[in-house]
């Protein structure tokens, strides 16, 4: 159950061609996660997999069987919404329910499965209360019990986390992975935060305008981008992008080079700059240093490593861990 | 409105304008009860005299009074359900995306600005009259009787007429509602497996029953004393078949010339307006809570 895969997908708004074509094979049992910046057409790849939005042309393929015509309630699969979409005037209980009361399901086999749904995302206690009486956090508890209870195909999430505060979204992570290794069902999730898309995916799916950019695990992307789209995109804080005779040297168009593998030196080292805003993070420090002829170039050093603002440093790139790409974006 | 002072400041401000509205209400309501209790007919000046509780008696007694209240109530009943039930059709047809949707609702809601008298009159001369009317010459063209709508069903044709008037406005505000209805929740009901039918049922109507309550109310409050309509087409007839209970202090006022039964009528209309508010209030006020 919940192999899902799409064939030549396409999806235009009127003249406005938001997705120009896409294929792609998810298996069973998989967590996907759909990444790249906000218009890259995400969304709507994850409303056309949901039925919510008819594809254009092209097919998608639950478990091998043709569902691009199928109705959203019956292609088996459950979704989270940003906002959570609730029904403000249904109980906790309700919410959940609801989805198994338009099945047709008896009141005792519902009681039982909220219940058990209940106590699997600790809301027990709170079946009796309105949506608007729960924090951020319970309310995305909520909309994921929703989705538990029909027992779905594949969970589809959709920016589910953007709405919780930094710290709330780091334990709401870890929750929907360890609900995804006890399920075992396929999950596809929607994020523009590369940090949530490297922690939790088994593979990353980089969207760029509409274009798959490229799928791999992530740290396959990590460790070998495809193009620059995807190197700058993937890794915190992002790769230095260097053109020009700084890329001549090394033979190609652009070359990439990731902050927390430069060598920094107060001594000497190939190239020489003036340290501008330094980020302090405790354990790292984000060195934002203005390389001479060159320009701006990111290093993360560690915390100790006593710059300050205005302080001449010494960058060298690393000969074995640089990324070289040509004129037309691809790696060499 | 944090310190003393300001509190002060505030009520002394504002006491002109409370004082006006107090004088305004407090004034007519005082002297249409001294007048319920006076024996004043407007043909005989001068001769005012303090009867007790006998122009009540004479008014809860007129054999008309009970039919007024039950065409007031039927009235008010019968619009509410109409607005009620069609501006919600109606609201949710023209949330639809069509074509021309702007001049739709501007046609949607153009009755509202017709005022009472007017649209009275051209539903009477125009669509209900038996032989020019609109309504008899497609009787007449389907072979049948034409029906005498104002003659034969009075009360029902007033209905229909202040109806037309008031359906605007409640679609109006259900329209606002139903705009305000987040989409992905329409969605997520969708995914749950919910029909059109059930979405309606579940997700809009709850999501409608604050706008519905706040239409009620202030329907009610108005079509408690719908007089225009009455006097244009019917005239309270034939008999007292549509006469409500404003059109009955009318009559008892300037067609009797009784000041004082119509006083004790105004004041028995007043409680039961009150009666009325209480029982809607208990009834859906609670929709109104957050």
């Amino acid at each position: 159950m919940g192999a899902i895969t799409l064939e030549k997908v396409t999806k235009s708004f009127g003249d406005v061609s938001v997705i120009p074509g896409v294929d792609l094979e998810i298996a069973e049992g998989e967590f996907v996660v759909f990444v790249g910046p906000s218009g890259c057409g995400k969304s709507t790849l994850l409303r056309l997999i949901a039925g919510l939005e008819d594809v254009t042309s092209g097919t998608i393929k639950i478990d091998g069987v043709d569902a691009t015509g199928t109705s959203p309630a019956k292609r088996g699969l459950a979704m989270v919404f940003q906002s959570y979409a609730l029904y403000p005037h249904m109980s906790v209980y309700k919410n959940i329910a609801f989805p198994l009361k338009m099945a047709g399901v008896d009141e005792a086999t519902i009681k039982q499965k909220v219940e058990s749904a209940a106590a699997t995302l600790n809301l027990t206690n709170y079946l009796d209360r309105r949506p608007g009486q729960l924090s951020g956090g319970q309310r995305q508890r909520v909309a994921i019990g929703r989705a538990i209870v029909r027992e779905p195909a594949a969970f589809l999430f959709d920016e589910p986390l953007s709405n919780l505060d930094a710290a709330l979204r780091v334990n709401m992570r870890l929750e929907i992975s360890e609900l995804h290794n006890s399920l075992a069902t396929t999950m596809i999730y929607v994020t523009h935060d590369q940090v949530e898309a490297m922690t939790m995916a088994d593979k990353i799916v980089v969207l760029h305008d509409g274009y798959i950019e490229q799928v791999g695990s992530p740290l396959e992307l990590y460790r070998n981008p495809a193009n620059v789209f995807v190197a700058g995109f993937i890794g915190s804080p992002k790769m230095n992008l260097l053109e020009g005779a700084a890329a001549a040297k090394y033979d190609a168009h652009t070359i990439g080079i990731r902050p927390e593998h430069i060598e920094l030196s107060t001594e000497g080292g190939e190239w020489s700059g003036v340290v501008g805003v330094a980020e302090h993070l405790g354990s790292d420090t984000f060195l934002h240093v203005n390389v001479d002829n060159i320009g701006l170039v990111t290093a993360r050093v560690n915390g100790e490593f006593g710059v300050r603002h205005g302080d001449r440093v010494w960058v060298t790139p690393p000969a074995d861990r640089l990324y070289r790409f040509g004129a037309d974006g691809l790696a060499l | 409105m944090a310190t003393k002072q300001t509190q002060v400041t505030a009520k002394i401000m504002m006491s002109p304008a409370v004082l006006m509205l107090l004088a305004w209400m407090i004034v007519p309501l005082g002297m249409t009860l001294y007048f319920s209790f006076l024996r004043y007919n407007l043909l005989m000046p001068g001769m005012e005299e303090f009867t007790g509780f006998g122009n009540y008696e004479f008014f809860l007694t007129d054999p008309a009074f009970l039919e007024a209240l039950g065409n007031t109530l039927l009235l008010v009943g019968g619009v509410l359900l109409a607005t009620v039930i069609g501006g919600t059709f109606l609201a949710i047809l023209i949330d639809q995306p069509i074509w021309g949707r702007g001049i739709v609702r501007l046609l949607v809601i153009a009755p509202f600005f017709v005022m009472p008298t007017v649209s009275a009159l051209v539903w009477k001369n125009m669509l209900m009259h038996p032989v020019n009317g609109l309504f008899a010459w497609i009787t007449r063209g389907l072979g049948a009787e034409p029906v005498d709508w104002l003659a034969d069903l009075p009360l029902f044709s007033i209905t229909v007429i202040v109806a037309w008037g008031w359906l605007p406005f409640a679609t109006l505000i259900i329209l606002t509602a139903l705009q305000s209805l987040d989409s992905e929740q329409k969605e997520a009901a969708e995914m749950d497996g919910a029909g059109p039918i059930s979405i309606f049922w579940f997700i809009t109507l709850p999501h409608l029953s604050r706008a519905l309550t706040v239409v009620t109310l202030i329907e009610t409050i108005f079509l408690l004393s719908v007089f225009a309509e009455i006097y244009v087409t019917t005239g309270g007839g034939p008999g007292t078949a549509s006469t409500n209970l404003p059109f009955l202090i009318y009559i008892q006022a300037l067609l009797q010339y009784d000041a004082g039964t119509a006083s004790a009528g105004g004041v028995v209309a007043i409680i039961l307006a009150n009666i009325v508010a209480i029982f809607l209030i208990r009834m859906i006020g609670k929709n109104l809570e957050t």
